[in-house]
C-alpha cells in the first residue's frame, strides 16, 4: 500500500511538472522569420509519416536561438554510379533540402525530402525547377539502414528471441514459464481462431507458421508505432506491399487444380461468360486481393498516426484561444483516448491482415466437393449450407 | 476544396455501410446469441473490406 501511494505521488508530480514546464517553455514570439505554427506542424507530421535516414527523437531551440536536434545517425548505404558507398547520415547535419553536399568516394550526395540524390558530373550544388524537383541530380539505389529498417530488425530479433525461447521450453515440460505464458495463448489464438477455421483441418498446419509470423510482426510493429520513438514501419507502403506480396506468392503457388479452374474456366456458368469471368477473377486474385491488403494496413496505420499527432498539435494551435492550460487539457484528453483506440486498432489490423491472408490461402487450397465426406457430423453447418447454396 | 467534399462523401458512404454491418450483426446476435463468434468474425472481415475501399478512395482523393 505504501509502495503504491509513493508511486502515485511520483507519477502525479511528474505529470504536474511536465504540464508546468510545458506552459513556460512556449513563450509566444512575434519574431520575423519565425515559422508559422500550422506549417510547422504540417511539416512535422509529414516528416514523421515518411521514413528517415536518422533516428530523430526531438528538437528544441536553445537560448541562443539555435535549432538543436537530439537523436542518433544511421548508416547510409547507397549504390551510385561509382559503386557502393557508405557513410553515416550525420554527414548531412539534419539537412533535408539538398543544401549540404557530402563528398564520398568521388561522388557528391545530397539529401532531399528524405531521398538521397547523386549530383551530376561538375555540379557543386542542387538546382531546382519550378516543381521543386532537382534538375542536376539523380536518384541512387538506396540500401540504407533507415529508421524503418531498424524497426524491422528490432522486431525480427525480438521475435526470434521470444519465440525460440518459447519453443525450447516445450522440450523439457508441457507448460511454458515466464514470458512464454503471455505468448502461448496468442499463438494458440492465431492457430485455432484464424488458421484452422479458414484454411481447413487438412492443410492448416503448413500455413500456420507464416500466419503466426505475419501476425506478430504486424502487431508488434503497430504497437512500436505508438511509442514516443515514432516508428511508422507498418505505415510505409514498401513494408505493407512486401507483406501483401508474400501472401500473394503463398496463395498463388499453393492453389490447387480446382482453385485455378474456378479462376480460369468457371464451372456452372454459360460458356460465353467464362472468359469474362476469367479476366475478373484473375484481376481479383493477382491484383485486387494483395492491393486491398496493403492499402488497408498502410492507410489505417498512417491515418492513426496523423490523427494522434494532429490531436497533440491542438496544444499549439488552440493555445491562443483556450489558454495554455485549456489547450493542453483538451489535447491530452483527446489524444489519450484516441491512443487507446489506436492500441485496439493495432491489434485489429494485425488480426485482419492475418485473417484475410488465411481466407485467401483457404480459398486456394479448399477441396470443394468431397471435403465434407469424413466430416464426422451429419447436421450441415453454415459453411455446408452456403456452399450448397452457391 | 473539392477533395474535401469528396472526403466527406466517402465518409458518409463508409458510415452508412458500417452502420448497416454493425446493425445487422447486432440483430443477428440478438436472434442467435450462440452464433456470436461466427457473426463477429464475418462482421469484422466485411468491415475491413469496406474500410479498405474507403481508405483507398481517401488516398486517391488526397
Amino acid at each position: 500500500m505504501k509502495k503504491v501511494s509513493s508511486y502515485l505521488i511520483k507519477f502525479t508530480a511528474t505529470i504536474l511538472f511536465l504540464c508546468v514546464s510545458m506552459g513556460y517553455s512556449n513563450p509566444i514570439s512575434d519574431e520575423p522569420g519565425k515559422v508559422d505554427t500550422k506549417e510547422e506542424i504540417d511539416a512535422y507530421i509529414t516528416h514523421h509519416i515518411k521514413d528517415s535516414h536518422d533516428f530523430h527523437l526531438f528538437s528544441y531551440t536553445n537560448d541562443a536561438g539555435e535549432r538543436k536536434h537530439v537523436g542518433f545517425p544511421l548508416p547510409v548505404i547507397v549504390w551510385s554510379s561509382k559503386g557502393l558507398t557508405t557513410f553515416m547520415s550525420s554527414a548531412f547535419h539534419h539537412d533535408d533540402d539538398g543544401e549540404v553536399v557530402v563528398e564520398k568516394n568521388g561522388t557528391q550526395f545530397v539529401k532531399l525530402h528524405s531521398k538521397i540524390y547523386e549530383l551530376n558530373e561538375g555540379a557543386t550544388e542542387v538546382t531546382f525547377d519550378e516543381g521543386k524537383h532537382a534538375t542536376n541530380a539523380s536518384k541512387v539505389l538506396d540500401f540504407s539502414i533507415t529508421k524503418s529498417v531498424v524497426g524491422v530488425l528490432l522486431v525480427g530479433l525480438f521475435m526470434l528471441f521470444a519465440f525460440s525461447s518459447l519453443a525450447s521450453q516445450y522440450k523439457n515440460k508441457k507448460v511454458p514459464t515466464g514470458f512464454g505464458r503471455v505468448l502461448e495463448p496468442l499463438v494458440l489464438y492465431v492457430r485455432d481462431e484464424i488458421s484452422r477455421p479458414n484454411i481447413g483441418e487438412k492443410h492448416y498446419r503448413k500455413f500456420t507458421g507464416y500466419l503466426l509470423t505475419v501476425f506478430f510482426f504486424i502487431w508488434i510493429l503497430n504497437l512500436l508505432g505508438l511509442t514516443p520513438f515514432g516508428f511508422n514501419v507498418t505505415g510505409q507502403l514498401a513494408v505493407t506491399a512486401c507483406l501483401a506480396i508474400f501472401t500473394l506468392i503463398i496463395y498463388t503457388f499453393s492453389g490447387n487444380k480446382e482453385y485455378w479452374m474456378h479462376i480460369l474456366w468457371m464451372p456452372g456458368v454459360p460458356i460465353l461468360i467464362r472468359p469474362v469471368l476469367a479476366i475478373i477473377e484473375l484481376a481479383g486474385a493477382l491484383i485486387i486481393k494483395p492491393f486491398s491488403l496493403l492499402v488497408r494496413l498502410f492507410a489505417n496505420i498512417s491515418a492513426g498516426h496523423i490523427v494522434v499527432m494532429s490531436l497533440i498539435a491542438i496544444m499549439f494551435t488552440l493555445k491562443d484561444t483556450l489558454g495554455v492550460a485549456g489547450a493542453t487539457a483538451l489535447s491530452f484528453i483527446l489524444s489519450f483516448f484516441i491512443t487507446l483506440i489506436e492500441v485496439l486498432v493495432a491489434f485489429l489490423q494485425a488480426y485482419i491482415f492475418t485473417m484475410l491472408s488465411a481466407l485467401f490461402i483457404g480459398m486456394a487450397v479448399a477441396e470443394h466437393d468431397h471435403a465434407h465426406d469424413g466430416d464426422g457430423h451429419d447436421v450441415p453447418d453454415a459453411e455446408d449450407v452456403r456452399e450448397n447454396f452457391i | 476544396m473539392y477533395n474535401l467534399i469528396g472526403a466527406g462523401l466517402i465518409v458518409i458512404g463508409a458510415g452508412i455501410g458500417l452502420g448497416q454491418i454493425g446493425g445487422k450483426a447486432m440483430e443477428g446476435i440478438a436472434r442467435q446469441p450462440e452464433a456470436t463468434g461466427k457473426i463477429q468474425t464475418a462482421m469484422i472481415i466485411i468491415a475491413a473490406l469496406l474500410e479498405g475501399l474507403a481508405f483507398g478512395a481517401l488516398f486517391l482523393g488526397k
